[in-house]
C-alpha cells in the first residue's frame, strides 16, 4: 500500500482525538471536517458546556452586559464528534497512542492534537487564595462570581498585575464606578508586553480614569477578616490598601503537566512544533501523529529568527487550528506552514489597543503616527534596523500597512505614512524587564555517542 | 443565536453598530463592544450587520437546526 493509500484510509476511518475543546480545538475539529474526514473524532475538555468564548470575559461579561454563560462560540459547521468533558487528560502514551483520562479510561487515536491552552496562575498562597472575595479570571465560572462581586458594588477591588487582563478589569471597574487599586511589579502597565513607551501611556490612561495606580510594588499577603472575607491587602514597601474583591491577574500556566513522560519536548514553555503544528519530541525530531495548536503550541517564526514562540492570542489559536487540522488529513507534499504573523487586541479606558507583530522581538521603539498625548498614534517596533512590530492606538486601520513592512523586512525607522506625522520622531531603547522568548528552565541531558544512540533525556523543568 | 466577532481583524468601520444597535456598541472611538448571544427577533438585523461588515470579521452560528447539545462524560 502506498502512503496515498494509506492517507485516504486514514481519512475515511482513521481517529483522531482532541484534547482541549475551547476555541483551537473547536475551529481544528471543524476544520478536519471541512478537509472530509470522515473517521471518529472525540474531543476531551476538562470544561463542561460547549466550547465558549474567552476574550468577553474580561470585558462584556464584567460589565454586566451578557451573562457570563452567553459567549457560547458559534459553530461553522457539524462537528459530527464523540465529546467527553469534564474529564482532563492525564497522561499521553506514544508508544500505543492513547490519551489517558483522569478517571482512568484510555482513548486510543491515530493522530492526536493538543490544544489544552493556559490556566490561570493562582495567587501563591493558597489559603488567602481561597478567601471570599479573591479571584482570578480565565474560566466563564471565574467571570461570573467576580460579576457578582463587582455588581454588589465593592468599596474598592485590588487588581493584582497591570497585564492586558489586569488592565482591562481596572478599566471596567472605573466604567462601573467603582474604585480599584492596580498593585504592578513592573515599573508600569503593559510593560512586559509592549515595552517602557507605551507603558507610561498605559499608566497615564489609567490614572487619568481614577485609577490608584501603585507600580514597582508587590503584594506580600492578602489578609482575611474572621468570616474568611478578604479585607486588605499588604505591600512589600510596608504600605497596605483595603477593599473587598482582589483580582489575581498574573497571567497563565500552560496545560502540559499532562505530557510529563510522554517524551515530547513539552514543559513550562510549551510545546515545541514545526510552523506546521506538529510537535516535537524531546530529541527535537518532529513526530507524525502528533499536534499542537493555541496557547499551549510554540512555533518557530521565520520572521523572528526561527525563533520559536508561543502566545496567547484568540486569533493564533484559530490560525494554528486550521493550520493542524488541515496537516493532520494530508501528506508532505500539501502540508501548510503557520506563518501568519501575531496579531492582538485589548480594550481598555475607551481606547482599542492592537498589535501585529512581536513587539518584545525589538531593541528600538518610534512613534510614527498620531499623537501620544492623545492615546491616538501608532509606535513601531525595530530589531537591528528593520520592523519587527506595530501598535496602534486607535489607530487600527492603519495595522495592515505596518504588516507589510515587517512581512517584507523593511528599515527600520520607516516613515511616517500619513501627514499627521509626530514632532519628535526619534527612536528610543524599547527597555524590556526582561527577555521574553527564552525557554526558562528547559534542562536535558543528553547521552550516547554513537549517531543512532544520541539521545536527549528532560532532566529539570523548574518554575520560576 | 450565537455570535463571534474576530477583534483582531475589526478595524472599528462602525457598521455593524448603526445596523444592530441592539447586538454591536462602539466603546469610545474604535473599540467594538458585541453581544455574543443576541435575541433570535434581532437576527435579521445581526445577519445585515455581518454582511455589511467591510473587513467581514463577524461569524454568525451556521447551524440553524444545531446538533444535539454536548453530552457530558460518564462521571
Amino acid at each position: 500500500m502506498t502512503s496515498a493509500d494509506n492517507l485516504q484510509a486514514f481519512k475515511r476511518e482513521g481517529r483522531i482525538v482532541i484534547v482541549g475543546a475551547s476555541l483551537a480545538g473547536l475551529r481544528a475539529a471543524e476544520t478536519l471536517r471541512e478537509e472530509g474526514f470522515t473517521g471518529s473524532l472525540t474531543m476531551i475538555g476538562d470544561e463542561l458546556g460547549e466550547p465558549y468564548d474567552r476574550p468577553p470575559l474580561s470585558k462584556q461579561v464584567l460589565t454586566g452586559w451578557v451573562a457570563a454563560d452567553g459567549t457560547t462560540l458559534p459553530r461553522r459547521r457539524d462537528v459530527d464528534a464523540e465529546w467527553l468533558l469534564g474529564v482532563p487528560a492525564s497522561g499521553l502514551d506514544l508508544a500505543t497512542n492513547h490519551v489517558r483520562l483522569a478517571d482512568g479510561r484510555d482513548i486510543p487515536f491515530d493522530r492526536v492534537l493538543i490544544s489544552t491552552g493556559v490556566r490561570a496562575r493562582p495567587w501563591f498562597v493558597e489559603s488567602e487564595a481561597a478567601l471570599d472575595g479573591v479571584f482570578v479570571l480565565r474560566t466563564r465560572e471565574h467571570a461570573e462570581g467576580l460579576q457578582r462581586a463587582l455588581a454588589a458594588g465593592p468599596s474598592r477591588v485590588l487588581v493584582i498585575g497591570a497585564g492586558f487582563t489586569g488592565s482591562e478589569i481596572a478599566s471596567i471597574c472605573r466604567e462601573r464606578g467603582i474604585e480599584v487599586t492596580v498593585a504592578e511589579l513592573a515599573p508600569a502597565p503593559l510593560v512586559g508586553a509592549l515595552g517602557a513607551m507605551i507603558g507610561d501611556v498605559a499608566a497615564d490612561m489609567q490614572r487619568a480614569h481614577g485609577v490608584d495606580l501603585r507600580c514597582g510594588v508587590k503584594v506580600t499577603r492578602l489578609e482575611g477578616d474572621a468570616q474568611g472575607r478578604f479585607c486588605r491587602a499588604h505591600f512589600d514597601d510596608g504600605s497596605t490598601v483595603d477593599a473587598d474583591v482582589a483580582v489575581v491577574a498574573l497571567g497563565g500556566i500552560r496545560n502540559t503537566e499532562w505530557l510529563r513522560g510522554s517524551g515530547l519536548a513539552a514543559g513550562v514553555w510549551g510545546i515545541a512544533c514545526d510552523t506546521g503544528c506538529r510537535a516535537l519530541d524531546l530529541n527535537g525530531l518532529v513526530t507524525d501523529d502528533v499536534f499542537a495548536a493555541g496557547d499551549v503550541a510554540r512555533c518557530p517564526n521565520p520572521v523572528y529568527e526561527y525563533r520559536l514562540i508561543s502566545l496567547e492570542h484568540w486569533a493564533n489559536a484559530v490560525e494554528q487550528a486550521e493550520v493542524a487540522a488541515h496537516n493532520m488529513v494530508n501528506g508532505q507534499a500539501d502540508r501548510w506552514p503557520h506563518l501568519t504573523l501575531p496579531v492582538f487586541w485589548s480594550i481598555q479606558f475607551g481606547v482599542n489597543i492592537k498589535s501585529v507583530g512581536v513587539p518584545t522581538f525589538a531593541d528600538e521603539v518610534i512613534v510614527s503616527q498620531g499623537s501620544v498625548s492623545d492615546h491616538r498614534f501608532v509606535a513601531v517596533y525595530g530589531y537591528r534596523g528593520r520592523v519587527t512590530a506595530a501598535v496602534s492606538f486607535d489607530n487600527a486601520k492603519w495595522l495592515d500597512h505596518y504588516r507589510k513592512l515587517i512581512e517584507t523586512a523593511a528599515p527600520f525607522p520607516p516613515p511616517c505614512p500619513t501627514p499627521d506625522q509626530p514632532a519628535d520622531t526619534k527612536p528610543v531603547p524599547v527597555d524590556f524587564p526582561g527577555p521574553q522568548l527564552l525557554a526558562q528552565g528547559a534542562t536535558v541531558v543528553v547521552t550516547g555517542h554513537d549517531p543512532g544512540e544520541r539521545r536527549v533525556t528532560a532532566a529539570q523543568q523548574h518554575h520560576r | 443565536m450565537r455570535v463571534v466577532v474576530d477583534l483582531s481583524r475589526c478595524e472599528g468601520y462602525a457598521q455593524c453598530a448603526f445596523l444592530a444597535p441592539d447586538a454591536f456598541r462602539m466603546h469610545g472611538e474604535e473599540a467594538l463592544m458585541y453581544d455574543p448571544a443576541p435575541d433570535d427577533d434581532q437576527r435579521d438585523r445581526v445577519l445585515r450587520a455581518a454582511a455589511a461588515c467591510p473587513v467581514q470579521a463577524i461569524l454568525v452560528d451556521r447551524l440553524e437546526g444545531r446538533e444535539a447539545p454536548v453530552e457530558a462524560s460518564r462521571s
